[in-house]
Order: C-alpha cells, then sequence, then structure tokens
C-alpha cells in the first residue's frame, strides 16, 4: 500500500542498562519480601495482596488488550501487540505471589474463622460462596481461563512470525469473541474474591467494573510506558510517528476518565443513601491519616493525567505520554494499596513492607519483558495487518 | 450575465490519487486550495499541511461555562433559594451536583462546538458557493475525489495549474460563476415567511392545547382521595358547631375506657396512695412494659432510667427514676405521673393506654430493683 520503505526491527536484545535494573529491582524486592515475611507475616501478606492484585492487573488487562484487537479489528495497534503477549507472561509470577498469600490466609481473611463465622449471621449467609475451598477452586477457575486463552493467542502469533498464515487470525479473533465476555465475569468476581471480602461485610456491586476499569488502564499505561521508551531508542519499526502515539495517548485520557467515571459511582451511590452497611468502607478512608491517601489517588489517578493529556498535541508528545503512563502505574498501586490497607491499620503506614511489592512487581515486568524479547521477535512480522498498522494515519 | 472563472477543478478516482494529487498542490506553493471527497479520508489533513482547528477552544470554552454555571447554579439553589436537608446532609452537598455539572457541560460543549462551526466556519447565514450546483459537487459527493485551485490565489496561473493537476493524473475542468448567484440572499429571515412560521407555531400550539385539554379531557382520578366523609381535623358540613371531630356526649363512658379521676394538678405522692397496681409482675407484663418503656420513656429518661438522655440535649434531662424519693413512691405515683405529666413532661394517657402505663410501673420497678440489688437477689 505504501510506497516508502518500511524497516522493521524483529528481534533485539534489550538495552543492558534496563535488563540489569530489572534484575536488580527484582533482587532487592525479593530480599524485602524475604524479610518482611520474616519479621512480620500479617502485615507482609497484607502488601502481597496489593503486589498480586497489580500484577494481575497487568497480566490479565494485557490479555484483555489482544482479545480487544482482534475483536475489534484494531490496526494501529498491530505492530506493538507483541509487547502485550509479553505482559500477559506475568500470569506466571501472579501463581507465585498468591502462594504466600494461601499459607497466610487465616492471618489476611476475616471470613476464614470458622469461629468467628459461626457467631455472624451475615457471615454464615454469605458462607456457600466465601469459604476455602470454593475460593481456592474459583482462583483455578480463573487461571485456567486466563491462561488458557493466553497461551493459545500467543501460539498463533508466535507460530505466525514463521508461516505468515492468515487462518491464524481469523482464529484468534473467534477465540477473543468467546474469551471477552468470560473475562469479564471472571476479572469482577476475582476482585470480589481478593479485594472485597477483606471486609466480607461490605459490598458494591460497582466493585467488579472499578477493578476491571483500573486493571486495563493500568495494562495499558505498561504497555504505552514500554513502546514509547522502545521507540526512542530505535525498537519496533522506523517511521513510529504522532499518529500511534495519539492513538496511545486518546485510549488512556479515555479509559482513565471511564475510570473516574466508575469510581465516583461507586463513591456517589454509598455517599447518597448513607447506609450504616455500605458507609463504614468510605469512612475508613476518609479518617486517621487515609483521607490524604483517597485525595491522592483522585489526583494521580485522574486529575493530573486527565490534564496532562486533555490536548490533542499533548497525547501525541512522547515525553508527556511516558510520564502520564508512569503516573498511571503509580496510581493504580496506590490504588491497591487504598483498596487493601485500611483492613490491616487504621491510619496509613509506610514502610519496606509496602515497597517490598511494588519494587519486586517493577523488577518482574522488565525482567519477563526482557527474557521474552530476547527469544521472540518484538514485532509480530508474520501478521497480515502489519503494513497498514505502520503506514496508520489519523 | 458575466461569468467569472472560480477555479481550476480536477477529479480523482482513487483515495490514495487524491492524497498525491493534494501533497503536490500543497508543494507547488498554492494557499487558497480545497479537496472534496465523498467520505473523510486518513491522512489529508497532512497531505493538504492543513493547520490544526482552532475548533477545540471553543469546546473547552463551552465546557467550562456549562460547568462553572451549573455548579453555581446548583449551590445557588441548594443553599440560597430552596434549602432543603435531604438525608441529614449539608446544604452544600457538592458530590450530588456532580453528575449534572458533567451532563451540563457536555452538552454545553457539543452545542457550542456546533454552532461555532455553523456560525464562524461555515459563516451561517451564508449558504450559497461557487461549486455549488456544478457538475464537479455531484461526482466529488457520489463516488470521486476532486481538488479544487482557486483564481484567486497569489500564484494562480490557468495554464500552469492545468498543467500541474493533469501531471498529477486528474480529469482537469473549470469552474465560472456569477456575481448573481454569489449574492443569492437565503429567504430565511423574509418578513413574510417569518410571520407564516409565527402563524403555524401558534396555530399548532392552540390546536394542540384546545385538543388535550378541552376535546381529550378527563377528570383526575381521585375517588379514592375525595370520600363524603369527614376526615380527622377536618370541618364538617353536617353538625351545626362544625366540628368534625364529637365529643362524648354528657354522663357517658366509652366501652373499656375508665375515666381518670386526678387533675392535672394533684401531687403525685398524695392521690398515689388510692391507685392500686392490678397487674402481677409476670413476664408478659414485663416484657410489655419494656417494649412500651423503651418507646415512650426511653428517650428523655434513658435506657435504663438513669435520667441519661438520648436526645442529644434537645430537651432538659429528667431527674433519675433510681432516686430515693421515686423509689418510696407507691406505684399508683408513678401511674399518676405518667398520666397527667409533671413539670416539662406531658401526659402520655393519650399514647399509653391504661394497662401499658401499669406495665411500665412495674418494669420501672424492676429497673430500680436491678440497680440497687440486695444481697439475697445474687443468689
Amino acid at each position: 500500500m505504501s510506497a516508502h520503505e518500511s524497516v522493521i526491527i524483529p528481534k533485539k536484545e534489550l538495552p543492558a542498562n534496563i535488563v540489569k535494573l530489572g534484575w536488580a529491582l527484582t533482587v532487592i524486592g525479593l530480599v524485602l519480601v524475604v524479610l518482611s515475611y520474616v519479621t512480620d507475616a500479617q502485615r507482609a501478606g497484607f502488601n502481597n495482596i496489593i503486589g498480586f492484585t497489580f500484577l494481575a492487573s497487568v497480566a490479565v488487562g494485557a490479555v484483555f488488550f489482544i482479545a480487544l484487537e482482534y475483536i475489534a479489528g484494531a490496526v494501529w495497534s498491530t505492530p506493538f501487540r507483541r509487547v502485550l503477549e509479553f505482559l500477559g507472561m506475568l500470569l506466571i509470577p501472579v501463581v507465585l505471589l498468591a502462594i504466600p498469600i494461601f499459607m497466610n490466609f487465616h492471618d489476611l481473611y476475616h471470613w476464614t474463622h470458622a469461629d468467628v463465622v459461626a457467631n455472624d449471621k451475615v457471615l454464615q449467609s454469605k458462607s456457600p460462596y466465601l469459604n476455602e475451598q470454593f475460593f481456592t477452586i474459583r482462583f483455578v477457575i480463573y487461571i485456567v481461563i486466563w491462561s488458557l486463552f493466553y497461551f493459545i493467542f500467543r501460539h498463533n502469533s508466535l507460530k505466525q512470525d514463521q508461516d505468515s498464515d492468515q487462518k491464524r487470525t481469523k482464529k484468534n479473533i473467534a477465540l477473543a469473541a468467546a474469551f471477552i465476555p468470560l473475562l469479564a465475569i471472571s476479572i469482577s468476581l476475582f476482585s470480589i474474591d481478593w479485594l472485597m471480602s477483606l471486609e466480607p461485610h461490605w459490598f458494591s456491586t460497582m466493585f467488579g467494573v472499578y477493578y476491571f476499569t483500573g486493571s486495563i488502564l493500568t495494562a495499558l499505561a505498561v504497555t504505552t510506558y514500554f513502546v514509547v521508551v522502545l521507540s526512542e531508542k530505535g525498537y519496533f519499526f522506523k517511521g513510529i510517528n504522532e499518529n500511534h502515539y495519539y492513538s496511545f495517548g486518546a485510549l488512556l485520557f479515555g479509559l482513565l476518565s471511564f475510570w473516574a467515571y466508575i469510581a465516583f459511582s461507586q463513591f456517589m451511590l454509598i455517599w447518597y443513601a448513607n447506609l450504616p452497611e455500605e458507609n463504614f468502607w468510605f469512612i475508613a478512608r476518609w479518617q486517621n491519616g487515609w483521607e490524604y491517601v483517597s485525595v491522592a489517588i483522585v489526583l494521580l489517578h485522574f486529575w493530573i493525567p486527565y490534564f496532562m493529556l486533555v490536548s490533542r498535541p499533548s497525547k501525541m508528545k512522547p515525553r508527556t505520554l511516558k510520564q502520564s503512563a508512569a503516573i498511571l502505574i503509580a496510581a493504580h498501586f496506590l490504588d491497591m494499596y487504598w483498596l487493601v490497607m485500611p483492613t490491616y491499620s487504621a491510619s496509613p503506614v509506610l514502610s519496606y513492607y509496602e515497597l517490598a511489592f511494588p519494587v519486586l512487581s517493577i523488577g518482574v515486568i522488565i525482567v519477563l519483558f526482557a527474557m521474552q524479547a530476547k527469544k521472540y521477535n518484538l514485532v509480530p512480522v508474520g501478521d497480515p495487518k502489519l503494513q497498514r498498522g505502520i503506514d496508520f494515519t489519523l | 450575465m458575466e461569468k467569472k472563472l472560480y477555479s481550476i477543478t480536477a477529479i480523482y478516482s482513487y483515495p490514495n490519487d487524491i492524497i498525491r494529487a493534494a501533497k503536490t498542490v500543497r508543494d507547488a506553493g498554492y494557499k487558497k486550495f480545497d479537496v472534496h471527497t465523498p467520505y473523510p479520508i486518513h491522512g489529508l489533513d497532512g497531505a493538504m499541511g492543513l493547520k490544526e482547528t482552532k475548533l477545540g477552544f471553543v469546546t473547552l470554552a463551552a465546557a467550562i461555562v456549562g460547568a462553572a454555571g451549573m455548579i453555581s447554579f446548583a449551590s445557588w439553589v441548594a443553599v440560597v433559594d430552596y434549602p432543603q436537608v435531604i438525608g441529614g446532609k449539608p446544604y452544600w452537598s457538592w458530590p450530588a451536583f456532580v453528575p449534572v455539572t458533567y451532563e451540563i457541560a457536555v452538552l454545553l460543549a457539543v452545542l457550542g462546538t456546533v454552532g461555532a462551526m455553523i456560525a464562524f466556519f461555515f459563516k451561517f447565514p451564508n449558504i450559497s458557493h461557487p461549486l455549488h450546483d456544478t457538475p464537479y459537487m455531484k461526482k466529488v459527493s457520489a463516488d470521486k475525489f476532486g481538488v479544487s485551485i482557486q483564481a484567486d490565489d497569489e500564484q494562480f496561473d490557468e495554464k500552469k495549474v492545468r498543467e500541474l493537476l493533469k501531471s498529477a493524473g486528474g480529469e482537469v475542468e473549470a469552474v465560472y460563476y456569477s456575481e448573481e448567484f454569489l449574492t443569492f440572499k437565503p429567504q430565511t429571515f423574509d418578513p413574510k415567511f417569518i410571520v407564516l412560521l409565527a402563524g403555524i407555531a401558534l396555530a399548532t400550539s392552540a390546536g394542540g392545547y384546545l385538543y388535550f385539554n378541552k376535546v381529550l379531557y378527563l377528570p383526575p382520578f381521585d375517588w379514592m382521595m375525595m370520600q363524603p366523609k369527614v376526615n380527622p381535623q377536618t370541618m364538617s358540613e353536617f353538625y351545626a358547631d362544625g366540628f368534625g371531630m364529637r365529643l362524648p356526649v354528657a354522663g357517658t363512658v366509652a366501652r373499656g375506657f375508665i375515666p381518670y379521676p386526678y387533675a392535672l394538678g394533684a401531687k403525685a405522692d398524695s392521690v398515689g396512695k388510692f391507685l392500686v397496681n392490678p397487674l402481677l409482675p409476670t413476664k408478659t407484663t414485663l416484657d410489655l412494659g419494656k417494649k412500651k418503656y423503651f418507646t415512650y420513656c426511653s428517650p428523655c429518661h434513658g435506657n435504663f432510667g438513669n435520667g441519661d438522655s438520648r436526645m442529644n440535649g434537645q430537651f432538659p434531662n429528667p431527674p433519675t427514676l433510681h432516686s430515693d424519693k421515686v423509689r418510696t413512691w407507691p406505684d399508683g405515683a408513678i401511674f399518676h405521673t405518667i398520666t397527667v405529666g409533671q413539670n416539662v413532661m406531658p401526659s402520655y394517657q393519650y399514647q399509653i393506654s391504661r394497662e401499658e402505663r401499669w406495665a411500665i410501673v412495674n418494669y420501672i420497678r424492676t429497673l430500680q430493683r436491678a440497680y440497687n440489688a440486695k444481697e439475697s437477689d445474687l443468689q
């Protein structure tokens, strides 16, 4: 279609300093995690939930975007789909991070105590759903659904690099159609299981959507960050331009506005009805210093990136994109902290316990990405939509 | 009629050709040219070298005006004009204003954008253009792609332009226009037309009013609300004195009702000894007394009769029921106090039946006993 020569850079190791940074963060993170589990297993466990749900956000969000690209027939994102396919590999550390939580289950989840449930009518009536056996079974089901689809998508995409078979794209489109409804249900229930049940008396029908939106926003922010950083260093292909950047910026902008809409709706309905069985959750997050964390989330997760990305030229600027993506990643960590930690302590706490899992997560993301970038093409060279994606104009 | 040259146009068959042609024209240095396509083509604005539109600023301004206006209007209504406590919240409860503020901001942004587009960019009410009603326009609004270089461009030269467009592979044609065509005034503001519009508006609204309010009129379904009976607190047209609520006939007593013989002013300890508690302190009467105590007495006297009001100081706190005075009173004295009231405490004889009052007395006795338990009670 296009006359100009496209220069694709299919395979290349990541810059050595990025890989080194990834390993250093992973090692430091692991040391801190071990240290925190040795000193205070309960506090480490709550932080483990934060790191676990964060990595699950990135992994599942990435698989969601792979499916979305196939089902929507998106063209502009095809050259960058490999980034998402690499990020989906985080499903493995997600499973690994769940193990220490299961080992400290009784310290973290109130409803696992048989004596508490016996004296609590509400928990009794919830116990057909909230019991340890069913919880574990559900977790296995979620992981099976996500990884099954992820590995098929990935397998088809990687094989296509060699045989350029267009049928593989068609297969993935059909799979994506089946996957998206399953994902919507499974990730909602996942957030209810792992985050909402920390306060087993509390309930919000918005919660699943809240976590889902935050997840796909974070996965997109991580992808954007990788794409911008690596393109600046000459990866992917020559001729990446403002049209591609604008698409990332517009999608980030749309999703962060949608996140704000969902978050505010959840808050406003509970605030307006003011029922004691619902409002205590927000009251706990509006006292003893948690109010500052709440305001920080509103600013970092919405207002600051909103104004950074609101104008058309700013969505095209790689620097703005990189900064707002970094802010959104940090904001999602803060969001998970805000969801989990009020159960542990009445006022915000910050020590090496809280730093261990963010450091580890960032390190693991970089290391896993680098390991796969070494082995596979960074651009899906066999994809029929690739050339159109490279030539994409708004 | 004198015809003037407006522009030289060229027709192309494929979107890629028009992008190439636009680039060629731009690179040749022409400023006054335009491209017409039946549908939006990605990348065309870049090929034409168009500057970014300023319309976004209109949108932003309209959104800010909408948001600021709505939040001030909602605040003024809720705080100044019609303050109402809703759900125990302060008058200025900003989260409740967010949805409507957001929606008005979006509405004004959309209307402002469309309005500005029509007024500034389309130069309303000007509705004529030299390209209208030309074969060129017919083609480019169906299945062809066209470029038109205007004759008033600084470096316009008919021969050169024709050559340039031809070299880009187009089917070249000149478009002429007459002054008369351009000065054509729309008849929108013709007085006759305005009068006609106003007449139609008047006729339809009057017809609608008559049809819905006179022809189709149905009385409201109020026959459950408007019954021919006397409601409490309303006037009667039947009785001569006009009172809907009647007094008992002199010298009679209602069934199941024993008139209370003592007046409001009578001292509790003086009349108390004449009243005898007819109830035994059984489980049933104590349960009844407890229930009624919690409903009627506990708001002021406290859950255990300590005089620790639950009303947060809205009424003066009564003294404790565990004082020696109340404990040594006969049952009848407490009964009398409940019946006729004391100091700021009103009479409860209409809210609480005689039986229930005696049951409350029994319950108060239980509370007093609990607070001053003897050694023997503990065994």
